[in-house]
């Protein structure tokens, strides 16, 4: 059974080493800041007795009055899993740093997050449309695409 | 005196054969070799995560029959753990064993047409992919039995299965567990040992363990490179706890690993309906829930061992009777993250044979 690390621990464990990049936890999810996302990825990623070198999936989900990107990460060799959330406020240039300096998985899917929700991962090499074509009016997930 | 040489770029696709969808790779060749290549997609893009934000929980496991068209059952099943995490939903025993038997139909019926659709790339036309088709239709003829359906099956629900299977499904399920050994041994015969299967596919379009893994690749794909992953072992759900089976791991991760490990799953397959078959309690088939529901606030992510890898369903509830958002996390999509990486160097003859021990499905790709 794959273990969900509680949000208490893996959050104490980031506030001893990033003091101010942790916003609050509570029973499955770590809330983070989105500045500090690469550092804390590979925070989770180098350290051994967390090592999460699995990005399961990253996920916007619009909620109008701010974005929330969704990070699901598993360890295959500890075989536990940790969620870590960011908020992002704004609707027009919204971005946070690419995490696929600390996984390569991360390619396709930020620029998925991009071309549907468009959110800006700051630093991705290729950040371009994927799903719908280059030109294509707005974001299609947005909650205000067409007018709503 | 040296003749100058220029790089050339060509399309394939989006119209191609061996594309098995519409995908399109724009390739730029030295010669023979592939210098670099940029996958184009999007051609079947539907909008699946937004439909849904605009039907009902129970509507949606329609929407999932249509993302891998080749293993609905499986999509279903991963919807309906979602959507059943989130309302907090019982499942009854007898309907957790109906979804672990036809998953594993659904994945047998999946890795056919992987390996028939594989080998035709590799240019043997027709032969070994009417084999697998043939297979292949008896397990739709029970999937019509169990739902009247034989793709578009739609046979799973929130709270259980839509309905128990007739009576004469169960033999027809006791004699193709006879039948199906024989035949998947002579496909085996017919192909892994084949001198061209393994001259073009020994050795090629390695994949390795640490580049599977950082890409996020799951699935026949990672077992094939050496990792012993399988979301049935390592994180079980329905009745897969209580089965017994192994995990098929390559050691290699070249084409011919992701082509065996295929053909070594289909066993594991069989051994687990065998065991549902002998196993499988009676009792209902599904909790009551209304056609429409209303989850609590909040979120939920199930994820199953698809045929192609990890397939997740992330749902938000805001407590309506449509999901605020629905995330699906495509095993094929992510599995292209590698594709370049696995194609540098390599001759354009090659390509294809690549790309197609990928096994990845447009439906989900595209979404």
């Amino acid at each position: 059974m794959t273990t969900q690390l509680r949000g208490e621990a893996v959050g104490q464990r980031l506030q001893a080493t990033f003091p101010d990049a942790v916003t609050s936890w509570d029973d499955d999810v770590v809330r983070v800041k989105p500045d500090s996302i690469v550092e804390i990825c590979q925070f989770l990623k180098d350290t051994p007795d967390l090592d999460m070198d699995f990005l399961s999936s990253i996920t916007g989900v619009d909620y109008v009055e701010s974005f929330e990107v969704v990070y699901h990460l598993i360890s295959l060799t500890h075989n536990h899993s940790v969620v870590l959330k960011t908020t992002l406020y704004g609707r027009d240039d919204v971005e946070l740093p690419s995490v696929m300096v600390v996984w390569k998985g991360a390619d396709l899917q930020e620029r998925e997050v991009w071309d549907l929700m468009g959110i800006v991962f700051r630093g991705h090499p290729n950040m371009k449309r994927i799903l719908t074509w280059e030109g294509f009016p707005g974001h299609p997930l947005r909650k205000d695409h067409l007018g709503g | 005196m040296a003749l100058p040489t220029e790089s050339i770029t060509i399309n394939l696709g989006p119209q191609h054969p061996s594309t098995h969808g519409v995908f399109r790779l724009r390739v730029t060749l030295d010669g023979e070799v592939i210098q670099d290549v940029e996958p184009i997609f999007g051609y079947l893009h539907r909008g699946t995560e937004k439909l849904a934000e605009e039907r009902s929980y129970t509507q949606i496991v329609t929407l999932t029959d249509r993302l891998d068209y080749t293993s609905s059952m499986i999509n279903n099943q991963a919807y309906v753990m979602a959507t059943e995490k989130l309302a907090g939903l019982e499942v009854p025993e007898r309907a957790q064993y109906l979804r672990v038997l036809t998953s594993e139909l659904q994945r047998v019926a999946s890795h056919l047409m992987g390996i028939g659709f594989f080998l035709q790339d590799l240019g043997a036309m027709g032969t070994p992919l009417m084999y697998c088709f043939r297979e292949r239709e008896r397990i739709l003829d029970l999937f019509e039995m169990v739902c009247g359906a034989r793709v578009t099956v739609s046979y799973m629900r929130p709270g259980g299965v839509t309905q128990d299977p007739p009576p004469e499904f169960w033999p027809a399920l006791r004699t193709l567990l006879s039948d199906f050994p024989h035949y998947i041994g002579e496909l085996e015969r017919l192909i892994s040992e084949n001198e061209i299967v393994l001259a073009r596919t020994k050795g090629v379009g390695l994949l390795s363990r640490e580049l599977a893994i950082d890409s996020s690749i799951s699935g026949p794909n990672l077992r094939a490179s050496g990792v012993a992953w399988d979301l049935r072992k390592a994180d079980p759900y329905d009745v897969y706890d209580r089965m017994d089976f192994d995990i098929p791991v390559g050691s290699n991760g070249d084409s011919y690993d992701r082509f065996l490990v295929r053909v070594m799953e289909i066993y594991q397959s069989l051994k687990i309906v065998e065991q549902c078959f002998k196993e499988i309690p009676n009792g209902p088939v599904r909790t009551d829930v209304p056609f429409f529901f209303r989850p609590p606030v909040g979120d939920a992510y199930a994820h199953v061992e698809a045929s192609k890898g990890e397939l997740g369903f992330y749902l938000v509830s805001d407590g309506s009777i449509a999901p605020y958002r629905c995330k699906i996390r495509a095993p094929s999509f992510i599995n292209l993250t590698a594709l370049t990486d696995m194609l540098l160097g390599w001759k354009v003859a090659d390509l294809m044979v690549i790309f197609g021990s990928l096994d990845v499905n447009m439906g989900e790709v595209d979404r």
